[in-house]
């Protein structure tokens, strides 16, 4: 009887949630002790740019190319609909909105998971895989330090910029449809844009919200390449629990931040 | 990779991202507009601000003069007190009037302000007196109903 | 060693009651078959494992009992040779060798300089210090990261399995790098490994361990006389004998169902 499959179900389940709990539990651990190690790292701002060269900088043709895209595609869609309600000439505010309170932050942080996060782990599970970390260690060389806290900071500092160049070209994406191919006027779609937007709280919200991407895409990121297991499928394994995890970590948290937000913004 | 290269395209980089904040902040916000300019705040009292959004534009002659700061009820008079924070350029009389107009049919709500003939000017902390409040579409159709309705028998 | 026992999962030891000892400035292998926990006693030796029992002690100090900062002094003083060399792939061949250097001194870059080509002609290769690690053979990858090892000039040096997958050339240079550099520098080596030819010729005393527990022990003569079976069998490459050929099984008649059922 003890051995059912309902029995077994439900102690696969128990082991299963102690040990995502387990796991998050070491990652918290991690994530303080990366904190702790971070401003070594960051004395040292060699290693740290190294790491934003290679998770932002590498990005910036993905990030800037998709938020071309976007925007055009918002600016097609947008006028679609918004036209059909004699309101063609709110379209550079809706495209506005649309990219700096959502978009920017969120597809670029997607991407960012991505290529960059993915990168990231695959480079520290490779590490631990060939013992470098352990060799590093064996030389009293910390690699939270050396390591992993530069390419933590390389991500959360490479987020919101990438997210901003991507509302950037977002605009400028609708702005050629909408402008040069629809026929909306220039000034029109610039000045309900600036009128519809503001810095507080539209800009600066945005800005908040990639900063926070950015450290959760980090963070999962590095840990899972620091934990995962020494073999190629592990590493494997590993990467794409960063690219998942790190998506659904930037919708939860887009949700989060979102309602805290915009909440207030109807009579105030 | 040498570290010359690395440090010149993260600096581009880092330059680049700061001016597409910046371009967010001025071209796409609104950041050098009526917030950086000295201001002064006046309040007027209505029945009915209709669908009023706090940092609606204030307008006179159609210019935008100043931006709604704040809106609440008093509750002894259950009158709606909205906040105005008005450029310092631009004066008022005392005798101004405040309207909730609709920009369009169903564009957005903003006040309108038409100044009057009072050589007095309002200050800092002044109240505009003379105020009309936003047409509830609901009641102008119940309005027209009543008197079609009025009129209808008679004929 | 005394007593150590130890294992990952600690129902289930890798090692039992080792005792062990490693004299200074003497070469001593530690051979036994795939898997026996050679590797563990290594990570004991440098503290990055925790014994259950037993004391572990390097230099009159218990590992166990150290403080972080305590062990970083201690690792400073050990060098360590990885099975694959473990090079730091993202650096060349020079930066390999320079970084105990740099973390743990702050000499000026020509002494540096100076001292890591003099570390990378101890073993040979200072003319490819400009060389990524991706462009090096596996013989030359472990001789870096052997010149990295003994950058600081540790008392210690600790080979984990420095014989694997090399050719005959490259096993004798190795070979005679770890002897040469043991004696010219003063240090103690301990070397992990099932390379029986190649120890024999370098080392001054063998332990065999199998299952957890130390076999046999002693210098290489007295291992090429000993008439222990598992020492025999390890020494000629017999495939069976105390380790047996078969994996644990259900008798072969029975699992073929040859007796007609």
């Amino acid at each position: 009887m003890a051995d059912s499959t309902i029995a077994r179900g439900f102690r696969r389940i128990g082991a299963g949630t102690i040990n995502a709990i387990s796991r998050a539990g070491f990652a918290t651990r991690f994530f303080v002790a990366v904190l702790y190690h971070s401003p070594s790292a960051l004395r040292r701002p060699q290693l740290t740019a190294r790491e934003i060269y290679f998770s932002g900088v590498l990005s910036l043709v993905v990030i800037m190319v998709s938020g071309l895209f976007v925007g055009m595609v918002l600016g097609l869609q947008g006028y679609d609909a918004l036209n059909k309600y004699g309101a063609g000439d709110s379209l550079g505010i809706f495209v506005g909105l649309s990219l700096v309170r959502e978009l920017g932050p969120v597809v670029a942080g997607l991407l960012f998971a991505s290529r960059a996060g993915s990168a990231v782990t695959a480079e520290i599970g490779l590490m631990k895989t060939t013992e470098q970390l352990t060799a590093m260690e064996m030389m009293a060389v910390d690699p939270l330090a050396r390591i992993v806290a530069p390419r933590f900071w390389g991500g959360v500092m490479s987020m919101p910029l990438l997210a901003a160049l991507f509302s950037v070209m977002g605009v400028f994406g609708a702005y050629i449809i909408g402008v040069r191919l629809i026929g909306v006027d220039s000034g029109v779609f610039w000045g309900n844009m600036q009128a519809g937007i503001d810095f507080w709280p539209d800009v600066t919200n945005g800005i908040i919200k990639s900063i926070v991407f950015g450290i959760a895409v980090s963070l999962i990121a590095v840990f899972e390449g620091y934990d995962a297991n020494p073999t190629a499928e592990g590493v494997s394994s590993a990467t794409t629990r960063t690219v998942v995890g790190g998506s659904l970590a930037i919708l939860a948290l887009d949700f989060v931040l979102t309602v805290f937000m915009f909440r207030g913004l109807g009579n105030g | 990779m040498n570290r010359a290269t690395i440090d010149l395209w993260v600096g581009i980089f880092v330059t680049i991202g700061l001016g597409a904040i910046v371009f967010l902040a001025l071209k796409v916000g609104n950041l050098t507009s009526i917030e950086t300019k000295p201001t002064y705040r006046l309040e007027a009292k209505f029945d009915n601000i209709g669908g009023l959004k706090l940092r609606a534009p204030v307008k006179a002659a159609g210019v935008i003069v100043g931006r709604v700061e704040s809106v609440r009820l008093d509750t002894k008079t259950y009158e709606a007190v909205v906040g105005l924070r008005i450029d310092n350029g631009y004066q008022f009389s005392k005798d101004t009037i405040a309207a909730i107009l609709t920009s369009g049919l169903l564009g957005e709500v903003y006040i309108g302000l038409e100044a009057g003939g009072d050589p007095a000017m309002l200050a800092d902390g002044g109240r505009i007196t003379k105020t009309q409040s936003a047409v509830v579409l609901e009641k102008l159709i119940s309005q027209f109903l009543f008197d079609k309705a009025a009129s209808g028998p008679a004929k | 060693m005394v007593g150590v026992t130890f294992g990952y999962d600690p129902r289930r030891p890798v090692l039992r009651g080792i005792d062990m000892a490693i004299p200074r400035g003497k070469v001593v292998a530690i051979m036994g078959g795939s898997g026996c926990g050679k590797t563990t006693i290594l990570r004991l030796i440098g503290g990055q494992l925790r014994q259950q029992s037993g004391e572990v002690r390097v230099g009159g100090q218990s590992v166990r009992d150290l403080s972080r900062d305590g062990l970083y002094a201690l690792r400073r003083r050990i060098g360590m040779l990885f099975q694959f060399g473990a090079l730091f792939t993202d650096m060349s061949v020079f930066e390999n060798v320079a970084f105990p250097i740099r973390e743990h001194t702050d000499l000026d870059e020509a002494l540096i300089r100076d001292l890591v080509l003099m570390k990378l002609h101890a073993v040979g290769l200072r003319g490819a210090a400009q060389l990524a690690p991706s462009e090096l053979s596996g013989g030359m990858a472990r001789r870096v990261a052997l010149a990295r090892a003994i950058a600081l000039d540790p008392m210690l040096v600790m080979y984990d399995e420095p014989f694997a997958g090399l050719d005959p050339i490259s096993l004798g240079v190795v070979g005679q790098l770890i002897r040469t550099l043991n004696d010219a520098l003063g240090i103690t080596s301990v070397v992990v490994t099932h390379d029986v030819y190649e120890s024999l010729k370098i080392v001054d005393y063998l332990y065999f361990v199998s299952e957890g527990r130390i076999i046999s022990q002693g210098t290489p003569d007295e291992v090429r006389r000993s008439s222990d079976a598992f020492v025999r069998q390890f020494v000629e490459g017999m495939p069976d004998g105390p380790v047996a050929f078969h994996y644990p099984a259900v008798p072969y008649a029975e699992e073929l169902a040859l007796d007609g059922r």
